[in-house]
């Protein structure tokens, strides 16, 4: 056990690391497109006078790598700053957003992640047979479209001609949890076609790899029937690759959503960064991308460790 | 009138109460039914617009181009939605009715000294902020202080450069008096960063709380996602029907139309051209189609050859066929242009100028009078100039091709194109919005020394005229020097103007107005809250 809190540990303070570089990066990108936050919010009209005024206001002046060094002196300290635009601080813009966000992607995963994995285990029992094929050929042509059309699709057909559920997910205060369920339910959907395809191949192929053991042979042999054979004998073996996967795609519902959040209009954090982008307004972009960034971090870490309790060779080294 | 076309009147009254028929056509279809003008005028008026609102409901709208980045400064305003709510919630002046004529706010008159130096308001004594404080004159002098100064960062700094002094006489009213004499004043009020907004007490606004002394309060706001708003009870103004409004933030085209067919919203905003056909055939849902004073322009740098010679700028004014590209580009959705830059939406619009056409053969003859047979020039355009600006180019390329010109469209980044392109290239494509009237525009765009004459155009004549009729007060005198105006940029000017393309947007059939719908902004002038009702 003590190692695996070293390898926590360690991996977090790598990831403190990787975010400084990714603020870094994040910054200086902004910095390189082209015009500058006050000519976005004045426009067209824009005029030098105007533009200068502006930019005093917001402290736009002052040299890039003063102003990094200042954001990042706050954020140190736990502090990321004010919106540029309009002054408000960057957390309490940010929270309500991440906090629909994480709604909508615990969503999706609370589906798709049982269903997958179920749907995988079930393929690799009926491998070749009709089944495997069609659920293949479904979950692949879904994850091989875009999800703004998966969404337009779900509209059409959920929302428009059956009406079935709303086609627009706004949130409204005063909502119970139920309501909320059934409103944010097309766009949960979206994510879950997605995904599943990715989280249920490898669960086939993990299981399908181990078949071929010896240890299989040996379970076969002694007359157990086939789903045993493959969830008390295979799956345990298979979880290391499943995992890894599950998490990838578990980030993906977090950093992915932009479009879905765009179809569906659904108050999230994407919306957010994609505007803020457009008016360079870089504390809540720099705000955005590193919560997107520690989202990844956090999940490979998972991962990595849930690699490692579900392999004893792991737990005790020699 | 025989019982036939009373019935017919009877029908066309009905649709017209739906907001399906338009004044316009009103008149047509009755005069054609057999009653006179007169008549049919008196008709609408009593059949249509006095149809009585019925008050009540919660209007919910969907609204494009909004932003978390959206905020409270009526300097910086900028996106449609705080268009929107600025005039949900705020008032002004004056504002531009559904005729399109000029009609008071929280101004109730106004008058000018002769010579158009001096203009005085009277601010309406029933106008009331939300907070329960009547509207005062120190309220209106600090809420345009607040676009002047040194220290201002509003982006309608230019439009009240001209004011060198607000006096508030203390008698409920507020004088203006200019560095130079401008007859439009007035019409330059219901810009949507002039709003009416709270003293501090200091000679600074409260913009800060969003509040104001519209039609309706603002209850909750989230920018970028939407707001709800209640009825302001002290509402010095007409309509305001509707006890509760909302509004949605749906930036993606795709899902305010499905909103609006699924009846999650009552109204929608900016609808797509390209699917109107198929939206129009849903019995639920209505169309609003109304011209704009928004304009595609096609400058060309008529100091540059070959844009130099008279003839070529009329073999390119010729050489374009206005009907096709509204029709194959906008898909019906736009007020064709006459090559001058003043639209039937705007005041003192000369609809007696004759319409110019397609005529590829006179186009040649002009070349051939400028020893330019087989003429080639480059255009440059961009994707997001307008929707299908490098199809539309490509079309007329196609038109002029008959004449035996040449015109080579020269695709451009979009992302430079107003830094690289524009008073760049000889020879571009540009979009303007809508600006309020003709005096505003051709001043921008089309005065000898402004900073964007765009074609580089200095006809004297029409420079004497555009300062004449600024100072003009007599409204029959003004449309006499617009005519003009619109004459010589039309005959000599650099612009070819293709087309003024429509707002168009969309409302569920339980929704009605009166049928005629302002021409300012979207969704009739961006005041569908207080002006519209549920049948």
């Amino acid at each position: 056990m003590g190692d695996i809190l070293g390898l926590v540990a360690k991996r977090l303070g790598l990831g403190l690391v990787t975010l400084l570089v990714v603020s870094v990066l994040i910054f200086f990108a902004v910095e390189l497109l082209p015009g500058d936050i006050a000519q976005a919010v004045l426009g067209q009209m824009a005029t030098e006078e105007t533009l200068a005024k502006l930019r005093e206001e917001m402290g736009l002046e002052r040299p890039a790598v003063v102003r990094y060094l200042d954001w990042l002196a706050g954020a140190v300290t736990g502090d990321f700053g004010t919106s540029l635009i309009d002054g408000e601080p960057v957390t309490a813009k940010i929270a309500d957003r991440f906090v629909s966000t994480l709604f909508l992607a615990a969503y999706a995963a609370v589906i798709a992640v049982p269903f997958a994995i179920a749907l995988g285990i079930v393929v690799a029992l009926l491998r070749n047979s009709i089944f495997d094929r069609v659920a293949n050929v479904v979950t692949l042509t879904s994850i091989s479209s875009p999800e703004f059309f998966l969404g337009y699709i779900l509209i059409l057909y959920l929302a428009v001609k059956w009406s079935m559920f709303p086609a627009i997910a706004s949130l409204s205060s005063g909502m119970t949890f139920l309501e909320l369920l059934e409103r944010t339910f097309l766009p949960a959907l979206t994510l879950v076609l997605v995904v599943t395809a990715h989280m249920m191949r490898m669960t086939r192929a993990a299981i399908i790899n181990l078949l071929a053991s010896p240890y299989i042979e040996m379970a076969r042999l002694k007359g157990a029937p086939p789903w045993k054979v493959i969830v008390r004998h295979a799956l345990p073996n298979a979880w290391a690759p499943i995992i890894n996967v599950v998490a990838l795609n578990l980030a993906y519902l977090v950093t992915g959503v932009v479009l879905v959040e765009v179809v569906f209009v659904y108050p999230g954090i994407g919306q957010l960064l994609v505007d803020a982008v457009a008016k360079r307004d870089f504390p809540i972009v720099q705000a955005c991308c590193l919560i997107f960034a520690a989202t990844f971090i956090l999940l490979n870490l998972a991962a990595d460790v849930g690699a490692i309790l579900t392999n004893p060779r792991l737990r005790h080294p020699k | 009138m025989t019982k036939r076309s009373q019935d017919l009147i009877d029908r066309l009254a009905r649709e017209a109460r739906k907001g399906r028929v338009s004044r316009r056509e009103f008149m047509h279809h009755s005069i054609v039914a057999g009653v006179t003008a007169t008549t049919a005028a008196g008709l609408w008026t009593s059949k249509v617009a006095a149809q009585t609102p019925s008050r009540g409901g919660t209007f919910r709208v969907a609204q494009h181009d909004g932003n978390t980045s959206d905020q409270h400064d009526p300097g910086l305003y900028q996106s449609n939605f705080e268009i929107a709510y600025t005039h949900t919630v705020r008032a002004y002046l004056t504002m531009i009715n559904q005729d399109g004529t000029l009609g008071p706010d929280v101004a109730s008159e106004w008058s000018a000294t002769p010579d158009a130096m001096e203009w005085t308001f009277k601010i309406n004594d029933r106008a009331t902020f939300h907070s329960g404080k009547k509207v005062t004159t120190a309220d209106v002098v600090a809420s345009m202080n607040h676009h002047r100064g040194d220290a201002s960062t509003s982006a309608a700094k230019a439009l009240l450069a001209s004011v060198e002094d607000l006096v508030d006489n203390g008698d409920g009213t507020v004088t203006f008096k200019l560095a130079a004499p401008n007859a439009d004043l007035p019409w330059i009020m219901p810009d949507y960063h002039l709003a009416i907004l709270p003293d501090n007490g200091d000679g600074t606004v409260d913009w800060q709380s969003g509040f104001g002394c519209g039609p309706y309060k603002m209850v909750e706001l989230e920018f970028g996602v939407g707001g709800r708003f209640v009825r302001h009870d002290d509402w010095h103004g007409d309509g305001a029907y509707f006890d509760e409004v909302e509004f949605l933030v749906i930036n993606d085209p795709n899902a305010r139309q499905t909103a609006l067919i699924t009846g999650d919203v009552d109204a929608t905003s900016l609808l797509e051209n390209k699917t109107l056909g198929l939206l129009g055939r849903n019995p639920n849902v209505e169309i609003d189609n109304v011209s704009s004073a928004q304009c595609i322009t096609m400058p060309m740098h008529v100091d540059v050859a070959p844009f130099d010679n008279l003839d070529v700028r009329m073999a390119l004014k010729l050489a374009i066929n206005r009907e096709e590209l509204i029709e194959k580009i906008t898909f019906g959705a736009a007020t064709i242009g006459n090559d001058f830059h003043h639209s039937p939406a705007m005041p003192y619009f000369p609809s007696e100028i004759p319409q110019r056409e397609y005529d590829p053969d006179k186009a040649k003859w002009h070349l051939e009078q400028a020893g330019m047979d087989g003429l080639s020039v480059d255009f440059s355009t961009a994707d997001s100039i307008t929707t299908g600006a490098v199809d539309a180019a490509i079309l007329y390329a196609e038109h002029a091709k008959a004449a035996g010109i040449n015109i080579n469209v020269v695709r451009e980044p979009n992302d430079s194109y107003w830094a690289d392109v524009w008073l760049v290239k000889p020879w571009c494509m540009v979009t303007w919005g809508a600006r309020p009237t003709p005096d505003v525009m051709y001043t921008l765009a089309y005065k000898d020394d402004a900073a964007w004459n765009e074609s580089h155009w200095k006809n004297p004549r029409f420079n004497e005229l555009l300062l004449q009729a600024k100072a003009e007060l007599d409204d029959a005198k003004r449309a006499e020097m617009y005519h003009e105006m619109g004459m010589l940029a039309r005959d000599d000017g650099g612009t070819v103007i293709p087309y003024f393309p429509n707002f168009v947007y969309g409302r569920r059939s339980n929704v009605n107005h009166i049928g005629q719908l302002s021409p300012a902004w979207q969704m009739d002038g961006y005041r569908h809250a207080s002006r519209w009702w549920f049948a």
